[in-house]
């Protein structure tokens, strides 16, 4: 049999996309918001959630779904305050995907929820190349990993609604330009909003939740 | 991992393509991969090599044409390849940027039999 070229020109991604997609009619069917937050390891995501569900949590009923690539330490952590929790497990893989979102959707009381937050897999790289569904896309950098990331990994702060830069209360310990920052991420992403949090202390934390319930409602 | 998911993805796809064209040997797959999607040539044809066993795609060659990352200044509208530490414009010196190629992910084509 002779050879043929099959012309193909189809996103590889594609199918992923499509399950999003899905994904986000059915949160909208139950009237739930979907957040999905994205930083490298140790930027403070479950901190800053947790500071969150404290705040909204007698407004909103939230649950959180947390990807990793081993351990239950970030779901026991948000388990401890009473609020749902789904670990999903990579088992190595570095990003979630629309599939494992929509498993730990069908795991959730949707019913009795009107907010998810999803922790992705903490890596710079690739998650944001997976849509997995959510309403919004968050990212989290924190004082110590540096002001250039947006530079190293743009596609991350291309595909970000709000940029949280996080631990602003070490600030006077590092390099980190906090006044030059918002030009850069607006050069990028004109859309996206920059705020400089600290979960610990509290500081800034305001201006998120407002931006979190204007969101919502 | 990333590459394992991504060859997953492929191989479905190049399936699903070799069955249209009623083909009943997958020869080559030609991928189109940006840089800025971190996808390692090495790393996709390790992986193909064991998740493509047992079907019509087994021992297909992957070939990668890599798209280089480019920005385009949204002040002056000048493209311009990607920098090494900050964005700027080389025309204008601006630093608002719009990132206008090195995201592309597809399946060009692929040779079947």
């Amino acid at each position: 049999m002779s050879a043929k070229t099959v012309t193909i020109k189809e996103n590889i991604l594609g199918a992923n996309s499509e399950k999003a997609e899905i994904n986000r009619k059915f949160l909208d069917s139950h009237q739930i918001r979907m957040i999905n937050t994205m930083s490298s390891s140790g930027s403070g995501k479950t901190s800053l959630i947790l500071r969150t569900i404290d705040s909204l949590r007698d407004k909103y009923r939230i649950a959180v779904i947390e990807g990793a690539v081993a351990s239950f330490i970030d779901a026991d952590k948000i388990t401890r305050q009473n609020v749902p929790a789904i670990q999903i497990n990579t088992a190595g893989g570095c990003h979630l995907d629309a599939r494992m979102v929509k498993k730990a959707l069908d795991a959730l009381d949707l019913d009795r929820i009107d907010l998810i937050f999803i922790e992705n897999v903490g890596n710079l790289v690739c998650t944001a190349d997976f849509d997995l569904g959510a309403h919004k896309n968050v990212v989290i950098l924190s004082i110590p990993e540096g002001d250039d990331k947006p530079y190293k990994y743009p596609v991350m702060f291309v595909e970000a609604d709000v940029v949280l830069v996080n631990k602003i209360d070490v600030l006077p310990y590092f390099d980190f330009k906090l006044d030059a920052f918002p030009e850069i991420i607006s050069g990028l992403n004109p859309s996206a909003k920059v705020f400089p949090v600290s979960a610990k202390t509290g500081e800034g934390m305001d201006r998120w939740f407002s931006w979190l319930e204007e969101t919502l409602t | 991992m990333h590459e394992q998911s991504i060859v997953e993805s492929i191989l479905t796809l190049a399936l699903e393509n070799a069955e249209k064209a009623n083909a009943r040997k997958i020869v080559s797959i030609s991928l189109v991969v940006g840089n800025y999607t971190g996808v390692v040539e090495d790393a996709v044809n390790f992986y193909f090599g064991f998740l493509s066993k047992n079907t019509i795609a087994a021992g297909a060659k992957i070939s990668c044409t890599h798209v280089p990352g480019q920005l385009r200044c949204r002040d002056c509208d000048k493209l311009f390849p990607l920098q090494k530490s900050d964005y700027h414009c080389p025309k204008c010196e601006g630093r608002r940027v719009e990132i206008v190629g090195g995201r592309e992910l597809y399946i060009e084509n692929m040779e079947v039999e």
